[in-house]
């Protein structure tokens, strides 16, 4: 039987603001299905979006749903989360706004390992507000705003994410719906900060001036930039390595989480345990 | 029967967010605030609240309003730097129709300038914190148990309204030590204030849908009424659109809900927008608020003993302000005002607003120091 989306989705809001062959519709397509295979009561659940292509994200999915200001998604999932533990929250953001604008409450995401899914879609560009450079625009390629070519280092997110503390980060492209999906219920079962990196396509405002202005030839581009895990491991070559950006589950650990840490907090102002210490934790600086 | 506490500004601003129904916090140290958040972190996860130091001032709001949107009652609190850089979610606060209390111990400015030292140069940015219009409910403890009394009621009015709320306290105020008296616990939970719900279908709630001059009701998440908030103007579904009429119905209505309501009603609640002090008989009126209406006091009872018969107005509710008792001031104090302020002038201009004259004195400092009762009564006697 066919999969019924209209059951997730505001069917009233269709057709969507995004452009004709956008990634962004299947990203959205493969977290309904991993909220379907989780089970979540849509009434449980809150999607938190910024400000971008990706910002529109939570008006199209039939939950509680917020459309926050250009950077600012992790911080108001935060306390939405920390005043409601027992709820799911997905955090939506396009790379301008999770990694440029945003990328300190990214960071600080990641360090508390609050159970935030926070979904990355990377096409690589501001998309929204035509082709300025994003903090991985590709060095090389042309912008609205480096016309002779972007000369600004790329940041690699998942490395981000890992470095900051994310005890789960994993990375997908679009082009792969099903193992997106996959990845996303992992990240959604997953205790602690989820950071998932969707590799998306921009062919109007990416492409167009770099030489792939179809879906198709952007999609061709991420494949050619991105590789299997395990296949990227093996590879031997250092530069060829740091010019692919490895797919799959990139870290999964258990580490305390912040809402379960602060319902501590809570146990020790009330006098129920003690004062929390440096015993309560694996990891101690 | 009332309550005797000896204690300090900031730390009675927590003491009364806490009782008065606030269960979350979400801010970043600023100097001369920061004691507002050590008292909430020690006080909330008592009462199952939740108190977080963010990464930033951004993401300290941030997380407030994220909280309450979810019906839990929150704040912040910071200084002059830090309504600069929460500016942009105190609009979307303003816009999306979100209840929260902004904490301002006021310093010196503009940028890092006088860090512990008093000023109450944020007046102006409390009434524009952001851009757009709007209009803004700003309170001013004028004393330590204000900080108390105050603090409660801008939680309640921002529930009432569905904005957010200044509570505005300086840095004199705020770190002054000594006896407050303070309502009976039992009295403040009887005057709390929660947000209005829809009650019927959830296939009927349209979270926006209010005629002009009323707030939104914006029923708390996960609670059965799914729904969209965005920063966006928006429709009554809460879903962003860019239809002329629906955008000019939304700032009108935004506008009216504050300053229209407070104009009709004379004020936005039962409770007193200002304070008099010997004003009844008075030949000379003082306009004095925060910490420099205490100061005004002593200056009023010294004049008074030289045989002057001077009195004091002091504005409690900033924003909007009490215009139509300042009005009637102005037409009964010709040429016998002076508006003393620590700042260069930013209520005056109100006063001159509402009164449509400028023929009153004005004794303003901007240099981080208090402004003592010897000088109110030099310039009082200058005024004669």
């Amino acid at each position: 039987m066919a999969f019924n989306y209209d059951k997730y989705l505001r069917v009233n809001k269709m057709p969507t603001l995004w452009c004709w062959g956008c990634g962004d519709g299947v990203i959205l397509k493969a977290t309904i299905r991993a909220i379907e295979k989780m089970g979540w009561d849509m009434q449980n659940v809150c999607v938190v979006s910024g400000i971008g292509c990706s910002g529109r994200f939570s008006s199209y999915i039939d939950c509680n749903t917020v459309h926050t200001t250009h950077g600012r998604t992790v911080a108001y999932a935060t306390g939405i989360k920390l005043a409601n533990p027992h709820v799911n929250v997905i955090v939506v953001a396009g790379d301008g706004d999770g990694l440029a604008i945003g990328g300190n409450h990214t960071i600080h995401g990641c360090r508390r390992n609050i159970d935030l899914n926070f979904i990355l879609i990377n096409n690589f560009i501001y998309g929204l507000t035509n082709s300025q450079t994003s903090p991985t625009t590709p060095r090389g390629f042309w912008t609205v705003s480096q016309k002779n070519g972007n000369i600004d280092p790329t940041f690699n997110a998942c490395n981000l994410a890992i470095g900051a503390g994310a005890s789960f980060v994993a990375r997908e492209t679009m082009i792969e719906p099903k193992k997106l999906e996959k990845v996303l219920v992992k990240a959604f079962s997953h205790k602690g900060f989820s950071f998932i990196e969707v590799n998306s396509n921009c062919h109007i405002n990416l492409g167009r001036k770099n030489k792939m202005a179809s879906a198709m030839e952007n999609l061709d581009w991420i494949n050619s930039i991105t590789m299997p895990l395990k296949k990227w491991e093996a590879l031997e070559d250092p530069i060829e390595k740091e010019n692919l950006l490895p797919t799959g589950v990139l870290r999964e650990v258990e580490q305390e989480e912040y809402c379960e840490m602060y319902a501590e907090i809570q146990k020790a102002a009330q006098g129920e345990r003690g004062k929390i210490t440096q015993a309560d934790f694996e990891k101690k600086i | 029967m009332a309550r005797e506490v000896i204690s300090t500004g900031n730390e009675l601003c927590a003491k009364a967010a806490i009782e008065g129904g606030a269960k979350f916090f979400g801010g970043y140290p600023l100097t001369p605030s920061s004691e507002v958040m050590h008292v909430s972190s020690d006080l909330l996860p008592k009462v199952g609240g939740v108190a977080i130091q963010m990464e930033d001032e951004i993401a300290g709001i941030s997380a407030a309003l994220g909280s309450s949107m979810t019906g839990v009652k929150s704040f912040t609190a910071t200084s002059g730097p830090g309504i600069s850089l929460k500016a942009e979610q105190i609009g979307l606060g303003f816009i999306a129709e979100i209840p929260l209390v902004i904490v301002n111990v006021m310093r010196g400015g503009p940028s890092t300038g006088l860090p512990t030292r008093v000023s109450q140069a944020d007046i102006g940015q409390a009434q524009y914190p952001t851009h757009g219009d709007y209009a803004s409910i700003t309170l001013c403890a004028g004393s330590l148990s204000e900080c108390y009394t105050e603090t409660v009621r801008a939680f309640n009015l921002a529930e009432k309204y569905m904005t957010p709320v200044f509570m505005l306290l300086d840095e004199t105020i705020g770190h002054m030590h000594g006896k407050a008296i303070l309502p009976d616990l039992e009295e403040i939970e009887a005057s709390i204030v929660t947000r209005e719900k829809f009650e019927g279908s959830p296939e009927n709630y349209k979270p926006y849908d209010v005629p002009m001059n009323k707030p939104a009701v914006l029923n708390p998440m996960f609670q059965g009424y799914k729904y969209h908030v965005t920063g966006l103007h928006h429709g009554v579904e809460g879903f962003p659109t860019e239809d002329a009429e629906q955008c000019e119905f939304n700032i009108e209505r935004l506008v009216g809900k504050i300053n229209t309501v407070a104009a009709e009603n004379d004020g936005l609640d039962d409770l007193p927008d200002y304070e008099e002090y010997m004003l009844d008989d008075a030949d000379i009126c003082i306009i004095a608020y925060g910490s420099i209406g205490l100061g005004a006091y002593e200056a009023v009872q010294k004049l008074r003993s030289e045989g002057i018969k001077a009195g004091l107005f002091r504005p409690i509710m900033l924003w909007p302000s009490p215009a139509k008792r300042i009005a009637e001031i102005g037409a009964k104090f010709e040429n016998r005002i002076m508006v003393t302020e620590l700042n260069m002038g930013q209520y005056s201009k109100e006063i001159e607003r509402v009164i449509k004259r400028n023929d009153f004195a004005t004794l303003l400092k901007a240099n981080g120091r208090p402004i003592a009762p010897a000088e109110m009564v030099a310039k009082v006697k200058e005024m004669m």
